[in-house]
Formats: structure tokens, sequence, C-alpha cells
């Protein structure tokens, strides 16, 4: 399995990550060398074995439904890059 | 074995204890000494993302507080450092990420919170591959950590600030985490011990995702004795990790003790085959003979899909990484763009620029994975897979007590070398990442040198084993010294 220049844009974009053109080879490159590593998995034939999702094949835990956060968002919003009047700021979305 | 002449960064917990207990020393001095190591040391180790030593003098303070007062428990005043991928409320978690690189924790980890409520001192933060993904630390964006053993060795990944400042005596204790080996490689290329528990053991809250169906946080330390310490106070039961094992959590220093007569020990072929390096098999050899030694009973066993774990592992590690990683958009926290010039701009530029190399090529991979049409052959087939992997497990698991093998099939690589070819740094996983795959505890313990450099033997049990493991390797560090070994530059 080979991954094309054009492939690793179509990827990066789907990732919401920019790639500079002088890397999309390079990164051609590794990804093709690991899907190859990865394409061992071909050697078994694992039809009828059941997925495992988890170590445990543990249920997920439910809890009561009651309020167990309380309001932080001034702590929260410390860190974030833009924040105005409790919102986070983002460039404009609709024009 | 007696050790009042050993110097204080060199002493076990239990002589820490001691020490702390009869006023030998006071926890404020105790906390001077190692953050006066770091300084010392570390501007060449490159160990430390960031040294908290006003905080670490205030709660050594309080430890010695509560120490006058006769208060003190088991880890009261006990100087430790967390990797920088636990949650540190106000202090820097970078993760060794430039996404990070201004983030300040506005909450603790359960594993900080616990070990702080049990009166430890925090010295800082340590150094790791960027997003635990990696296996030399070289990959973090605070540089790469050293080898206290060989400078021009890598220290292994993606615990390897951890593993070097206990190998170097900057902590006496560390935490890490461990999602294909990281806690379990660094251990083994600095000479330490470290252990990896059954998934669920301990608490994720607050540990920054990397692969949430593998990653789990772990005791480091020179002994197993010390990690039985510290395995005490991490784990156990957390509501706010909704993978967290119900199962209660024993007392890990109450078995190490027992005797391993009869202990029947599986070798599995496949951990020794034409890969592994002659002279880490002649030190896995001479331990396997110890343990005989001390009464336990060796078969040769087969792990037959083992090969198949390392592409298996590329799938699912890359695909929930990918997921996990999507948080980092530069809206909420973490690296933001200059003048972004709309909302996909914002995105793919902040993430260009706030990830590195390593971190892009496994969103990568994982995106594509997960892509439409791919989701099959590639994701569904590899949880296949891993419930092979698994399989093989649990089945020599009913037959023997404990899996022994070698932790990596080469001791530690010089700087800079896996950066050529990630597929060959992949594969030096070989032997830790099945035990990720199938959830399992495994401790790796010093066993000798190759070449100069350490050698780790792995110790895989059954889920929920650790205390089986920790008696193990404490009963093999009884009788060996090789857990006692300093680098001569660090004595």
């Amino acid at each position: 399995m080979s991954i094309t220049p054009n492939e690793v844009m179509k990827i990066a974009h789907l990732a919401r990550m920019s790639v500079d053109h002088d890397d999309v080879e390079r990164y051609a490159q590794d990804l093709s060398g690991i899907l190859n590593l990865v394409e061992h998995m071909n050697q078994v034939d694992v039809r009828g074995i059941e997925p495992m999702a988890h170590p445990l094949d543990m249920c997920q835990r439910l809890r009561a439904d009651v309020v167990t956060e309380f309001n932080q968002r001034d702590t929260l919003q410390a860190h974030a890059p833009a924040v105005e009047n409790g919102l986070f700021l983002v460039p404009k979305v609709i024009e | 074995m007696s050790n009042s002449s050993t110097a204080i960064h060199n002493k076990t917990l239990s002589e820490l204890r001691g020490m702390l207990d009869d006023k030998q020393i006071s926890a404020q001095e105790l906390a001077q000494h190692f953050i006066q190591r770091i300084r010392t040391h570390d501007s060449t180790l490159n160990c430390f993302v960031s040294v908290t030593e006003d905080l670490a003098l205030l709660a050594a303070q309080q430890a010695d507080e509560q120490i006058a007062a006769g208060q003190a428990g088991l880890m009261t005043g006990v100087p430790l450092a967390h990797k920088d991928i636990f949650c540190t409320k106000g202090v820097k978690t970078s993760c060794g990420s430039r996404m990070l690189d201004t983030f300040i924790a506005p909450y603790n980890a359960t594993v900080v919170e616990r070990l702080h409520q049990a009166g430890t001192v925090m010295l800082g933060k340590l150094n790791m591959d960027e997003f635990a993904m990696g296996s030399t630390s070289e990959s973090s964006y605070y540089g790469a950590t050293k080898n206290p053993w060989d400078m021009q060795a890598v220290p292994g990944g993606s615990s390897g600030g951890s593993a070097a400042a206990i190998a170097a005596g900057l902590t006496p204790i560390a935490t890490g985490t461990d999602t294909g080996g990281s806690i379990r490689q660094p251990a083994a290329y600095c000479g330490i011990t470290g252990l990896k528990p059954t998934y669920g053991r301990v608490s994720r809250f607050g540990m920054v995702a990397y692969a949430s169906s593998l990653d789990q946080g772990g005791p480091m330390a020179r002994s197993a004795e010390d990690c039985a310490l510290l395995l005490n106070v991490m784990a156990g039961f957390d509501a706010r990790d909704s993978t967290s094992s119900e199962q209660a959590s024993e007392d890990y220093s109450a078995q190490l003790n027992i005797d391993l007569t009869g202990l029947k020990i599986g070798l599995p072929r496949e951990y020794f085959g034409s890969g592994l390096d002659a002279g880490v098999a002649q030190a896995i050899d001479e331990a396997i003979t110890e343990f005989q030694k001390l009464g336990a009973e060796v078969r040769e066993v087969s792990l037959p899909n083992s090969e198949l774990a390392i592409p298996a592992y590329y799938v699912i590690a890359p695909a929930e990484a990918s997921s996990n990683l999507s948080r980092f958009d530069g809206v909420r926290f973490g690296h933001r763009c200059d003048a972004p010039k709309d909302l996909t701009d914002l995105y793919e530029r902040s993430r260009a620029e706030g990830f590195g190399d390593e971190v892009k090529r496994r969103i990568m991979i994982g995106t594509y994975a997960l892509s439409s049409g791919y989701y099959d052959a590639y994701y569904l087939k590899a949880q296949r897979v891993r419930r092979l992997i698994a399989n093989d497990f649990q089945r020599v698991l009913s037959e023997v007590d404990v899996i022994m093998g070698p932790v990596t099939p080469s001791v530690a690589p010089n700087l800079g070398e896996s950066f050529k070819d990630p597929v060959a740094m992949y594969l030096s996983d070989i032997y830790t990442v099945p035990v990720n795959l199938a959830g399992l505890p495994a401790i790796s313990i010093p066993v000798g040198f190759a070449h100069n450099r350490p050698v780790g033997l792995q110790v895989i049990g059954n889920a929920f084993a650790e205390s089986k493991l920790l008696n193990i390797a404490h009963r093999f560090q009884q009788v060996t010294d090789w857990h006692r070994q300093i680098p001569d530059a660090f004595k």
C-alpha cells in the first residue's frame, strides 16, 4: 500500500492540519512505510473473530443523573487564546 | 543489605522514611538536596521540563509539620516527580508539546491528587516524547533527554525523563505512563524498575490521553519495593475515570516476600527469536537461571500472534490518538496561530504549528484508518487481531503463573538513530506492545548490562496480578544488586 502526495493532502485536510508543500513527499513515504507494516495483519484470517475494543470487555458504567460539576467558566477560560464576555472567540464563520 | 553509607539520593523509600521519622533529615532538607541535584545535573540530562522548587519547599514544610505532630504516613515528605502528561494544578502541563507549552492545568490528575494528599513533595515535571508518542524521548518540544549510563544513548520513551531522573538520583521515584511500553522500555534502558499495571487499575483522569484503550499510568523507582509503595497510593477506583476498575486495590507491599518455590514461568519462544541481541539474551538467560535457583520452574510457551501486535497497534493507537487529539483546535486551550484568516485556517495552522512530526504522522495514519471506506480493513481488522493476541496470553497464563522475556530486542540506541526510520523504531517495541493490547500488567527489572548499557527483564502476569509481579521482582532484587547499580557520574 502506498500513499500518494495527493492523498497526504486529503488526509491532512481531514485532520485539519496543514502540511508544508516541501514536507508532503516525505509524509507520503513515511505513511506508506507505516501502512506496509500494518498490512502484515493480512497474514492472518480473522473472519469470525469478535473485535476487541477494550482490554477488559467492560461495560460503560452509569451514574445517577445528578449535578456533579460546578461552574468553573472563568478558571477554564483563563487558558483560552481569545475570549470575550465569557465566549470563545474564533474568526468570523458566516459572512 | 545495609546502606547507611549510601548517598541520600541513592537511598530506598524505606531508608528515607526511617531518616525522616528519626529526624536525621527534614523533608525540607531532603527536598533541597534533590533540587540541588537537579540544578547540578539536569542542564546536561534534560530530564525536567519544569522544576517546582517553591511548591516543593512548601509541601516539604507541611510534611515536616505532620512528621513533628506524629501524623506522618508512609509517603509523607517523600520527594517525587511527575511525567509531564499528568495535570498539575497551577503548574505547566506540556505533554512534551509546543501545543501545550503555555498550558497551566486548572486541576490535578487523580494520580497527582492522591500523591499530594499522601504528603509527597513534587520536585517538578518530567520530559517525555511529545504526547507520549515515541520510544526515545527525542520527540519532545523541549529537546532530548539523555541516558545517565551513557550520554550518547537515548533513555527510552516515552517516560524517558522519569527513568533517567531516577537512574541519575534526581528523584527517588516518579510516575510514568505506558501505552505500548512507555514505562517498561525506558526503565529497561536506564536500569531501573517500572510497572505497567492492569488497564483500569490506575485512574486516567487528568492524564493527557493518547490511546484511551491502551493508556495506563504506573510507578517507576529503583526497586520493586519502592514501586509497591508508590502503586499503593496511585491505584484504586476513581469515579471520574469511566474505565477505572471497580475491583478493590491491594496492599502491594504485603506479598513482596512470598517464596517463589514452584512458581511456573513461561518463556515465549517468539520473544527469543533472531531479532534478539545476543548480549541482551545472555543477561536474560542469567536472570532466568537466578529464578530457577529461587525455586521457580521454567517451561517454553508460545504466543503465536506476537508478530501481529505492532501492525495492529499502529492502527489502534493512531486511530484513538487522531480522535483524542482533535480537541487541540486553537480555540479553547493550547497553541493558536497568529492572525487566522478563517476558521479552517485557524484549525489547520494551529495544529500544524503546535504538533511535531511524529504526532502528525500518527494523527494522519489514524485519520486515514478511520476514514470512509477504510474502517473495516484497518480499524476493525486490528481489533480482531487484538483479540487473537489477548487470547494467546489468556491461554498461556492458564498454564503458567507468569511470562518472562526481554523488554526490548537490544539495549538503548544512540541519540539521533531512531529519527531516520520511524518503522524501525516502532519494531523495537515488539515485546511490550502485545501486553498493552491485552490490557495485562507487566514489570521491567534491571538484570545486567550488554554493550555497557542496562538490560531489562519483563515479567507479564494475569490481569490484576500486580502483587505477584512485585513479589517476583522483589525476591530477585533480594539476591541480586543490579537495581543498586549507579552510573559513575551520578554517585
